[in-house]
Protein backbone atom coordinates (compact mmCIF):
# COMPACT_ATOMS: atom_id res chain seq x y z
CA UNK A 1 0.00 0.00 0.00
CA UNK A 2 1.13 3.53 -0.64
CA UNK A 3 -0.01 7.08 -0.33
CA UNK A 4 0.36 9.91 -2.77
CA UNK A 5 -0.51 13.58 -2.37
CA UNK A 6 -1.63 15.31 -5.54
CA UNK A 7 -3.42 18.34 -6.89
CA UNK A 8 -6.17 18.10 -9.51
CA UNK A 9 -7.05 21.15 -11.56
CA UNK A 10 -10.38 21.16 -13.37
CA UNK A 11 -10.88 23.62 -16.17
CA UNK A 12 -14.32 25.08 -16.90
CA UNK A 13 -15.70 22.19 -18.95
CA UNK A 14 -14.76 19.64 -16.27
CA UNK A 15 -15.76 21.49 -13.10
CA UNK A 16 -19.10 19.67 -12.91
CA UNK A 17 -17.69 16.19 -13.59
CA UNK A 18 -17.58 13.80 -10.58
CA UNK A 19 -14.03 12.74 -11.37
CA UNK A 20 -12.97 12.02 -7.79
CA UNK A 21 -16.05 9.88 -7.16
CA UNK A 22 -15.36 7.90 -10.33
CA UNK A 23 -11.68 7.50 -9.39
CA UNK A 24 -12.78 5.75 -6.21
CA UNK A 25 -15.29 3.61 -8.10
CA UNK A 26 -13.10 2.55 -11.01
CA UNK A 27 -9.94 1.85 -9.00
CA UNK A 28 -9.11 0.45 -5.58
CA UNK A 29 -8.10 3.86 -4.30
CA UNK A 30 -9.29 5.71 -1.21
CA UNK A 31 -9.53 9.44 -1.93
CA UNK A 32 -9.12 11.88 0.95
CA UNK A 33 -9.75 15.52 0.08
CA UNK A 34 -7.88 18.03 2.26
CA UNK A 35 -8.48 21.36 0.58
CA UNK A 36 -10.31 22.64 -2.47
CA UNK A 37 -11.62 25.69 -4.23
CA UNK A 38 -14.16 25.59 -6.99
CA UNK A 39 -15.06 28.60 -9.05
CA UNK A 40 -17.12 29.06 -12.19
CA UNK A 41 -14.12 28.94 -14.50
CA UNK A 42 -11.74 26.62 -12.73
CA UNK A 43 -11.47 24.44 -9.65
CA UNK A 44 -8.73 22.64 -7.81
CA UNK A 45 -8.56 19.94 -5.18
CA UNK A 46 -5.62 18.73 -3.14
CA UNK A 47 -6.06 15.22 -1.90
CA UNK A 48 -4.31 12.11 -0.66
CA UNK A 49 -4.69 8.84 -2.51
CA UNK A 50 -4.32 5.58 -0.61
CA UNK A 51 -3.87 2.26 -2.40
CA UNK A 52 -1.39 -0.02 -4.13
CA UNK A 53 1.17 2.02 -6.02
CA UNK A 54 0.43 0.45 -9.43
CA UNK A 55 -3.28 1.08 -8.85
CA UNK A 56 -2.63 4.73 -7.95
CA UNK A 57 -0.51 5.08 -11.10
CA UNK A 58 -3.31 3.62 -13.24
CA UNK A 59 -5.86 5.80 -11.50
CA UNK A 60 -3.87 8.97 -12.10
CA UNK A 61 -3.39 8.06 -15.75
CA UNK A 62 -7.15 7.72 -16.02
CA UNK A 63 -7.70 11.09 -14.32
CA UNK A 64 -5.26 12.71 -16.76
CA UNK A 65 -7.10 11.08 -19.66
CA UNK A 66 -10.30 12.86 -18.63
CA UNK A 67 -8.58 16.21 -19.16
CA UNK A 68 -8.06 16.98 -15.48
CA UNK A 69 -4.53 18.20 -14.82
CA UNK A 70 -2.62 16.18 -12.22
CA UNK A 71 0.32 17.79 -10.46
CA UNK A 72 2.56 17.23 -7.46
CA UNK A 73 1.10 18.83 -4.37
CA UNK A 74 3.34 21.83 -3.90
CA UNK A 75 3.50 23.09 -7.47
CA UNK A 76 6.32 22.39 -9.86
CA UNK A 77 9.46 21.11 -8.22
CA UNK A 78 11.62 21.78 -11.26
CA UNK A 79 13.11 25.22 -10.83
CA UNK A 80 14.88 27.55 -13.19
CA UNK B 1 21.83 32.02 16.02
CA UNK B 2 18.62 31.77 14.07
CA UNK B 3 15.65 33.48 15.70
CA UNK B 4 12.94 31.02 14.77
CA UNK B 5 9.78 30.04 16.56
CA UNK B 6 8.90 27.26 14.12
CA UNK B 7 6.92 26.68 10.94
CA UNK B 8 3.32 27.64 10.27
CA UNK B 9 0.83 26.63 7.59
CA UNK B 10 -0.11 29.56 5.37
CA UNK B 11 -3.60 28.16 4.92
CA UNK B 12 -4.84 26.72 8.21
CA UNK B 13 -2.30 28.25 10.62
CA UNK B 14 -1.23 24.98 12.23
CA UNK B 15 2.23 25.18 13.76
CA UNK B 16 5.16 22.81 13.41
CA UNK B 17 8.66 22.64 14.88
CA UNK B 18 11.75 23.66 12.92
CA UNK B 19 12.14 20.55 10.79
CA UNK B 20 12.70 19.69 7.12
CA UNK B 21 9.01 19.99 6.25
CA UNK B 22 7.26 21.97 3.56
CA UNK B 23 3.63 20.82 3.66
CA UNK B 24 1.02 20.94 6.41
CA UNK B 25 -0.01 17.42 7.36
CA UNK B 26 -3.57 18.51 7.94
CA UNK B 27 -4.57 20.63 4.94
CA UNK B 28 -1.53 20.15 2.69
CA UNK B 29 -0.93 23.90 2.63
CA UNK B 30 2.61 25.30 2.34
CA UNK B 31 4.63 25.91 5.50
CA UNK B 32 6.39 29.18 6.23
CA UNK B 33 9.02 30.15 8.76
CA UNK B 34 7.86 31.97 11.89
CA UNK B 35 10.40 34.38 13.38
CA UNK B 36 10.93 35.65 16.88
CA UNK B 37 10.82 39.29 15.79
CA UNK B 38 10.76 40.56 19.36
CA UNK B 39 14.28 39.21 19.90
CA UNK B 40 15.42 40.12 16.40
CA UNK B 41 14.44 43.73 16.99
CA UNK B 42 16.75 43.81 20.03
CA UNK B 43 19.84 42.63 18.12
CA UNK B 44 19.50 43.95 14.58
CA UNK B 45 20.18 47.52 13.53
CA UNK B 46 21.50 49.44 10.54
CA UNK B 47 24.93 49.38 12.22
CA UNK B 48 24.90 45.64 12.92
CA UNK B 49 24.01 44.97 9.28
CA UNK B 50 26.59 47.40 7.92
CA UNK B 51 29.33 45.69 9.95
CA UNK B 52 28.47 42.30 8.46
CA UNK B 53 30.13 40.50 5.54
CA UNK B 54 29.54 41.64 1.96
CA UNK B 55 27.16 38.77 1.30
CA UNK B 56 23.60 37.80 2.21
CA UNK B 57 24.93 36.77 5.62
CA UNK B 58 25.15 40.43 6.68
CA UNK B 59 21.41 39.85 7.30
CA UNK B 60 21.95 36.63 9.24
CA UNK B 61 19.65 37.71 12.08
CA UNK B 62 16.79 37.85 9.57
CA UNK B 63 17.48 34.48 7.95
CA UNK B 64 16.25 31.07 9.10
CA UNK B 65 19.67 29.43 9.42
CA UNK B 66 22.63 29.86 11.72
CA UNK B 67 24.79 32.57 10.25
CA UNK B 68 28.02 31.91 12.11
CA UNK B 69 29.42 29.28 9.73
CA UNK B 70 27.20 29.36 6.66
CA UNK B 71 27.70 27.59 3.35
CA UNK B 72 28.79 30.78 1.69
CA UNK B 73 30.37 31.36 -1.70
CA UNK B 74 29.70 35.08 -1.17
CA UNK B 75 26.22 35.22 -2.62
CA UNK B 76 24.57 38.60 -2.57
CA UNK B 77 25.45 42.20 -1.91
CA UNK B 78 25.52 42.60 -5.65
CA UNK B 79 25.75 46.05 -7.30
CA UNK B 80 22.87 48.50 -7.43
CA UNK B 81 23.66 50.72 -10.40
CA UNK B 82 22.12 54.01 -11.46
CA UNK B 83 20.90 53.17 -14.97
CA UNK B 84 21.56 56.38 -16.85
CA UNK B 85 21.68 54.86 -20.34
CA UNK B 86 18.64 52.62 -20.03
CA UNK B 87 16.84 55.32 -18.07
CA UNK B 88 17.45 57.87 -20.80
CA UNK B 89 16.16 55.48 -23.44
CA UNK B 90 13.01 54.75 -21.46
CA UNK B 91 12.46 58.28 -20.15
CA UNK B 92 13.13 57.28 -16.54
CA UNK B 93 15.35 59.65 -14.55
CA UNK B 94 15.57 57.63 -11.37
CA UNK B 95 16.13 54.09 -12.55
CA UNK B 96 18.42 51.58 -10.80
CA UNK B 97 19.50 48.10 -11.79
CA UNK B 98 19.97 45.44 -9.13
CA UNK B 99 22.54 43.37 -11.00
CA UNK B 100 22.22 39.92 -9.48
CA UNK B 101 23.72 38.29 -12.56
CA UNK B 102 27.14 38.69 -10.94
CA UNK B 103 26.55 36.24 -8.12
CA UNK B 104 29.16 33.47 -7.81
CA UNK B 105 27.24 30.99 -9.98
CA UNK B 106 25.79 33.85 -12.03
CA UNK B 107 22.20 34.00 -10.82
CA UNK B 108 20.12 35.02 -7.81
CA UNK B 109 19.73 31.32 -6.95
CA UNK B 110 22.92 31.57 -4.90
CA UNK B 111 20.94 33.52 -2.30
CA UNK B 112 18.32 30.85 -1.73
CA UNK B 113 20.70 27.92 -2.07
CA UNK B 114 23.17 29.38 0.44
CA UNK B 115 20.37 29.48 3.02
CA UNK B 116 19.01 26.04 2.08
CA UNK B 117 22.45 24.41 2.11
CA UNK B 118 23.30 25.94 5.47
CA UNK B 119 20.02 24.73 6.91
CA UNK B 120 20.45 21.26 5.35
CA UNK B 121 23.78 20.85 7.14
CA UNK B 122 22.19 22.01 10.39
CA UNK B 123 19.64 19.23 9.96
CA UNK B 124 22.45 16.74 9.40
CA UNK B 125 21.89 15.98 5.73
CA UNK B 126 24.81 14.63 3.73
CA UNK B 127 23.19 14.97 0.30
CA UNK B 128 21.59 18.08 -1.16
CA UNK B 129 19.41 17.70 -4.26
CA UNK B 130 17.32 19.65 -6.72
CA UNK B 131 15.48 19.43 -10.03
CA UNK B 132 16.40 22.27 -12.32
CA UNK B 133 16.47 23.64 -15.82
CA UNK B 134 19.70 25.53 -15.21
CA UNK B 135 20.47 28.18 -12.63
CA UNK B 136 19.42 26.21 -9.58
CA UNK B 137 21.46 23.20 -10.72
CA UNK B 138 24.59 25.35 -11.01
CA UNK B 139 24.06 26.92 -7.62
CA UNK B 140 23.35 23.69 -5.75
CA UNK B 141 26.37 22.00 -7.29
CA UNK B 142 28.60 24.96 -6.43
CA UNK B 143 27.44 25.23 -2.82
CA UNK B 144 27.83 21.49 -2.27
CA UNK B 145 31.36 21.68 -3.61
CA UNK B 146 32.06 24.44 -1.10
CA UNK B 147 30.46 22.49 1.76
CA UNK B 148 32.05 19.18 0.83
CA UNK B 149 28.77 17.30 0.61
CA UNK B 150 27.19 15.33 -2.20
CA UNK B 151 25.00 17.11 -4.71
CA UNK B 152 22.40 15.20 -6.73
CA UNK B 153 21.05 17.31 -9.55
CA UNK B 154 18.21 16.22 -11.83
CA UNK B 155 17.95 17.89 -15.22
CA UNK B 156 15.74 17.35 -18.25
CA UNK B 157 17.67 15.50 -20.98
CA UNK B 158 17.07 18.30 -23.52
CA UNK B 159 18.76 20.98 -21.37
CA UNK B 160 21.16 23.26 -23.26
CA UNK B 161 24.79 22.13 -23.09
CA UNK B 162 25.99 25.45 -21.68
CA UNK B 163 23.80 25.05 -18.64
CA UNK B 164 24.82 21.42 -18.12
CA UNK B 165 28.50 22.39 -18.12
CA UNK B 166 27.78 25.20 -15.66
CA UNK B 167 26.54 22.60 -13.17
CA UNK B 168 28.73 19.63 -14.14
CA UNK B 169 31.99 21.48 -13.54
CA UNK B 170 31.38 21.29 -9.78
CA UNK B 171 31.17 17.47 -10.07
CA UNK B 172 27.70 16.76 -8.71
CA UNK B 173 25.85 13.49 -9.36
CA UNK B 174 24.16 14.75 -12.51
CA UNK B 175 21.04 12.82 -13.52
CA UNK B 176 19.65 13.52 -16.97
CA UNK B 177 15.99 12.47 -17.12
CA UNK B 178 14.63 11.46 -20.49
CA UNK B 179 11.02 12.53 -20.22
CA UNK B 180 8.54 15.36 -20.59
CA UNK B 181 8.56 18.33 -18.27
CA UNK B 182 5.63 16.86 -16.33
CA UNK B 183 7.32 13.47 -16.02
CA UNK B 184 10.53 15.00 -14.67
CA UNK B 185 8.49 17.06 -12.27
CA UNK B 186 6.55 14.07 -10.98
CA UNK B 187 9.60 11.85 -10.67
CA UNK B 188 11.48 14.37 -8.57
CA UNK B 189 8.50 14.97 -6.35
CA UNK B 190 8.28 11.23 -5.66
CA UNK B 191 12.04 10.91 -5.11
CA UNK B 192 11.84 13.62 -2.49
CA UNK B 193 9.44 11.43 -0.54
CA UNK B 194 11.61 8.31 -0.85
CA UNK B 195 15.19 9.52 -0.31
CA UNK B 196 16.69 11.02 2.84
CA UNK B 197 18.05 14.02 1.01
CA UNK B 198 17.65 17.75 1.40
CA UNK B 199 15.78 18.79 -1.74
CA UNK B 200 16.34 22.53 -1.66
CA UNK B 201 12.99 23.52 -3.15
CA UNK B 202 10.93 20.69 -1.65
CA UNK B 203 11.56 19.72 1.96
CA UNK B 204 13.93 22.70 2.44
CA UNK B 205 11.56 25.11 0.71
CA UNK B 206 10.39 27.13 3.76
CA UNK B 207 14.03 28.01 4.49
CA UNK B 208 15.26 28.15 0.90
CA UNK B 209 12.66 30.70 -0.20
CA UNK B 210 13.60 33.08 2.62
CA UNK B 211 16.96 33.71 0.96
CA UNK B 212 15.20 35.88 -1.61
CA UNK B 213 14.25 38.38 1.10
CA UNK B 214 17.83 39.62 0.87
CA UNK B 215 17.00 41.08 -2.56
CA UNK B 216 14.65 43.43 -0.73
CA UNK B 217 17.02 44.16 2.15
CA UNK B 218 19.94 45.00 -0.10
CA UNK B 219 18.02 47.37 -2.32
CA UNK B 220 16.69 49.24 0.71
CA UNK B 221 20.17 49.43 2.27
CA UNK B 222 21.88 50.44 -0.98
CA UNK B 223 19.30 53.17 -1.57
CA UNK B 224 20.19 54.63 1.83
CA UNK B 225 17.72 52.72 4.01
CA UNK B 226 14.63 53.59 2.03
CA UNK B 227 12.27 51.74 -0.28
CA UNK B 228 11.77 52.43 -4.00
CA UNK B 229 8.51 53.58 -5.56
CA UNK B 230 8.50 50.64 -7.96
CA UNK B 231 10.28 47.34 -8.34
CA UNK B 232 10.19 45.35 -11.56
CA UNK B 233 10.77 41.65 -11.02
CA UNK B 234 10.80 38.53 -13.21
CA UNK B 235 8.70 35.70 -11.88
CA UNK B 236 8.47 31.93 -12.22
CA UNK B 237 7.10 30.26 -9.06
CA UNK B 238 6.25 33.66 -7.55
CA UNK B 239 8.41 32.96 -4.49
CA UNK B 240 11.10 35.57 -5.13
CA UNK B 241 8.43 38.17 -5.88
CA UNK B 242 6.65 37.59 -2.57
CA UNK B 243 9.90 37.47 -0.61
CA UNK B 244 11.18 40.82 -1.92
CA UNK B 245 7.94 42.31 -0.65
CA UNK B 246 8.31 40.51 2.67
CA UNK B 247 11.90 41.75 2.99
CA UNK B 248 10.91 45.38 2.48
CA UNK B 249 8.10 45.10 5.02
CA UNK B 250 10.31 43.36 7.57
CA UNK B 251 12.78 46.23 7.35
CA UNK B 252 10.00 48.74 7.94
CA UNK B 253 8.48 46.85 10.86
CA UNK B 254 11.89 46.42 12.51
CA UNK B 255 12.60 50.13 12.24
CA UNK B 256 15.50 49.63 9.82
CA UNK B 257 14.32 52.24 7.31
CA UNK B 258 15.30 55.85 7.87
CA UNK B 259 12.57 57.84 9.58
CA UNK B 260 10.30 54.84 10.04
CA UNK B 261 9.65 53.76 13.64
CA UNK B 262 9.41 50.05 14.35
CA UNK B 263 5.95 48.56 14.56
CA UNK B 264 4.14 45.29 15.17
CA UNK B 265 4.04 42.50 12.61
CA UNK B 266 0.43 41.75 13.54
CA UNK B 267 -1.09 38.30 13.59
CA UNK B 268 0.31 37.03 10.29
CA UNK B 269 3.99 37.64 9.61
CA UNK B 270 3.64 36.67 5.97
CA UNK B 271 0.95 39.17 5.05
CA UNK B 272 2.14 42.20 6.97
CA UNK B 273 2.10 45.45 5.02
CA UNK B 274 3.75 48.41 6.72
CA UNK B 275 2.27 51.73 5.52
CA UNK B 276 5.78 53.09 4.94
CA UNK B 277 6.32 50.48 2.23
CA UNK B 278 4.71 52.27 -0.69
CA UNK B 279 6.59 50.23 -3.27
CA UNK B 280 4.51 48.98 -6.18
CA UNK B 281 5.45 45.43 -7.12
CA UNK B 282 5.46 44.79 -10.88
CA UNK B 283 5.75 41.17 -12.00
CA UNK B 284 7.07 40.20 -15.42
CA UNK B 285 6.49 36.80 -16.99
CA UNK B 286 7.15 35.53 -20.49
CA UNK B 287 4.03 35.07 -22.57
CA UNK B 288 4.87 31.41 -23.18
CA UNK B 289 4.59 30.70 -19.46
CA UNK B 290 2.56 33.37 -17.73
CA UNK B 291 0.03 31.71 -15.43
CA UNK B 292 0.27 34.36 -12.71
CA UNK B 293 0.09 37.34 -15.07
CA UNK B 294 -2.83 35.71 -16.88
CA UNK B 295 -4.71 35.23 -13.62
CA UNK B 296 -4.04 38.82 -12.55
CA UNK B 297 -5.07 40.36 -15.84
CA UNK B 298 -8.26 38.31 -16.06
CA UNK B 299 -9.25 39.01 -12.45
CA UNK B 300 -9.08 35.34 -11.49
CA UNK B 301 -8.45 34.44 -7.87
CA UNK B 302 -6.86 31.16 -8.92
CA UNK B 303 -3.80 30.44 -10.99
CA UNK B 304 -4.49 27.92 -13.73
CA UNK B 305 -1.39 25.82 -14.52
CA UNK B 306 0.00 25.90 -18.04
CA UNK B 307 2.48 23.80 -20.02
CA UNK B 308 5.54 26.04 -20.47
CA UNK B 309 6.62 26.97 -23.98
CA UNK B 310 8.95 29.91 -23.59
CA UNK B 311 12.38 31.08 -24.63
CA UNK B 312 12.87 32.13 -21.00
CA UNK B 313 13.52 28.66 -19.61
CA UNK B 314 14.50 29.91 -16.17
CA UNK B 315 11.00 31.40 -15.80
CA UNK B 316 9.20 28.37 -17.24
CA UNK B 317 7.28 27.08 -14.24
CA UNK B 318 3.82 26.11 -15.40
CA UNK B 319 2.37 25.37 -11.97
CA UNK B 320 3.73 28.10 -9.71
CA UNK B 321 3.73 27.13 -6.03
CA UNK B 322 3.47 30.73 -4.82
CA UNK B 323 1.25 32.04 -7.60
CA UNK B 324 -1.74 32.70 -5.40
CA UNK B 325 0.39 34.55 -2.84
CA UNK B 326 2.06 36.59 -5.56
CA UNK B 327 -1.38 37.75 -6.71
CA UNK B 328 -2.05 39.01 -3.19
CA UNK B 329 1.23 40.95 -3.15
CA UNK B 330 0.38 42.61 -6.46
CA UNK B 331 -2.99 43.62 -5.03
CA UNK B 332 -1.67 44.89 -1.69
CA UNK B 333 1.13 46.87 -3.27
CA UNK B 334 -0.96 48.39 -6.06
CA UNK B 335 1.35 46.76 -8.59
CA UNK B 336 0.84 44.94 -11.84
CA UNK B 337 1.65 41.83 -13.83
CA UNK B 338 2.53 41.63 -17.49
CA UNK B 339 3.07 38.81 -19.95
CA UNK B 340 5.95 39.94 -22.15
CA UNK B 341 5.59 38.79 -25.77
CA UNK B 342 8.15 36.12 -26.61
CA UNK B 343 9.30 38.24 -29.55
CA UNK B 344 10.34 41.03 -27.15
CA UNK B 345 12.65 38.92 -24.97
CA UNK B 346 15.76 39.20 -27.11
CA UNK B 347 15.06 42.91 -27.65
CA UNK B 348 15.14 43.34 -23.88
CA UNK B 349 18.47 41.52 -23.58
CA UNK B 350 19.98 43.67 -26.30
CA UNK B 351 18.56 46.91 -24.90
CA UNK B 352 20.14 46.28 -21.50
CA UNK B 353 23.48 45.26 -23.02
CA UNK B 354 23.65 48.24 -25.39
CA UNK B 355 22.62 50.87 -22.84
CA UNK B 356 24.20 49.58 -19.62
CA UNK B 357 26.91 47.08 -20.53
CA UNK B 358 25.14 44.27 -18.70
CA UNK B 359 24.60 40.93 -20.44
CA UNK B 360 21.59 39.19 -18.99
CA UNK B 361 19.92 35.88 -19.73
CA UNK B 362 16.46 35.49 -21.22
CA UNK B 363 14.74 36.15 -17.88
CA UNK B 364 16.43 39.55 -17.81
CA UNK B 365 15.18 40.18 -21.33
CA UNK B 366 11.68 39.58 -20.04
CA UNK B 367 12.23 41.99 -17.16
CA UNK B 368 13.68 44.80 -19.25
CA UNK B 369 10.94 44.48 -21.89
CA UNK B 370 8.40 44.54 -19.09
CA UNK B 371 10.04 47.67 -17.66
CA UNK B 372 9.80 49.30 -21.08
CA UNK B 373 6.10 48.50 -21.18
CA UNK B 374 5.61 50.08 -17.75
CA UNK B 375 7.49 53.22 -18.83
CA UNK B 376 5.70 53.49 -22.18
CA UNK B 377 2.29 53.07 -20.57
CA UNK B 378 2.97 55.74 -17.95
CA UNK B 379 2.57 53.32 -15.06
CA UNK B 380 6.04 54.45 -13.97
CA UNK B 381 6.49 58.23 -14.04
CA UNK B 382 9.81 59.75 -15.16
CA UNK B 383 10.98 60.73 -11.66
CA UNK B 384 9.73 57.67 -9.78
CA UNK B 385 12.45 55.79 -7.92
CA UNK B 386 12.47 52.47 -9.74
CA UNK B 387 14.54 49.31 -9.32
CA UNK B 388 14.67 46.59 -11.95
CA UNK B 389 15.99 43.19 -10.88
CA UNK B 390 18.35 41.41 -13.27
CA UNK B 391 18.60 37.91 -11.87
CA UNK B 392 20.71 35.87 -14.28
CA UNK B 393 23.74 36.13 -16.54
CA UNK B 394 23.63 36.18 -20.33
CA UNK B 395 26.51 33.73 -20.67
CA UNK B 396 24.02 31.02 -19.69
CA UNK B 397 21.68 31.57 -22.64
CA UNK B 398 24.01 32.67 -25.39
CA UNK B 399 22.10 30.64 -27.99
CA UNK B 400 19.17 33.05 -27.62
CA UNK B 401 21.19 35.94 -29.02
CA UNK B 402 23.50 34.24 -31.50
CA UNK B 403 22.22 36.53 -34.25
CA UNK B 404 24.11 39.50 -32.78
CA UNK B 405 27.37 37.98 -34.01
CA UNK B 406 27.77 39.77 -37.32
CA UNK B 407 31.38 40.97 -37.58
CA UNK B 408 32.87 43.11 -40.30
CA UNK B 409 34.96 40.66 -42.37
CA UNK B 410 38.13 42.08 -43.85
CA UNK B 411 41.41 41.06 -45.48
CA UNK B 412 44.55 41.65 -43.37
CA UNK B 413 45.18 45.12 -44.83
CA UNK B 414 44.51 48.72 -43.88
CA UNK B 415 42.72 49.37 -47.16
CA UNK B 416 40.38 46.45 -46.66
CA UNK B 417 39.58 47.63 -43.14
CA UNK B 418 38.98 51.21 -44.24
CA UNK B 419 36.71 50.28 -47.13
CA UNK B 420 34.60 47.94 -44.99
CA UNK B 421 34.62 50.30 -41.99
CA UNK B 422 33.57 53.28 -44.09
CA UNK B 423 30.76 51.20 -45.62
CA UNK B 424 29.59 50.12 -42.19
CA UNK B 425 29.43 53.71 -40.95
Amino acid sequence: MGKQRVKFVFEENLVKQPVIYELGQKFKIVTNIRRAEVGEDVGWVVLELDGDEPEIKRGLEWVSSTGVRVDPLGGDVIDG
Amino acid sequence: MAFLNGLKCRECGREYPVEPLNVCDFCFGPLEVVYDYATISEVVSQDSIAKGPLSIWRYKDLLPAEGDDPVDIMAGFTPLLKARGLGKTLGLNNLYIKNDSVNPSFSFKDRVVSVAATKALEFGYETIACASTGNLACSVAAHCARAGVRAVVFIPSDLERGKIIGAAIYNPVLVSVDGTYDQVNRLCSELADDYPWAFVNINMRPYYAEGSKTLGYEVAEQLGWRVPDHVVVPSASGAMFTKIWKGLNEMACLGLLDGVPSSSFGVDQNTVHHPAVTTKMHMQQAEGCSPIATAWNSNQSQVVPVRPDSLAKSLAIGNPADGIYALKVIERSGGSAYAVPESDIVDGIKLLAETEGIFTETAGGVTVSGLKNLADSGAIKPDDLTVVYITGNGLKTQEAVEQVVNPLSIKPSISSFESVFEGAK
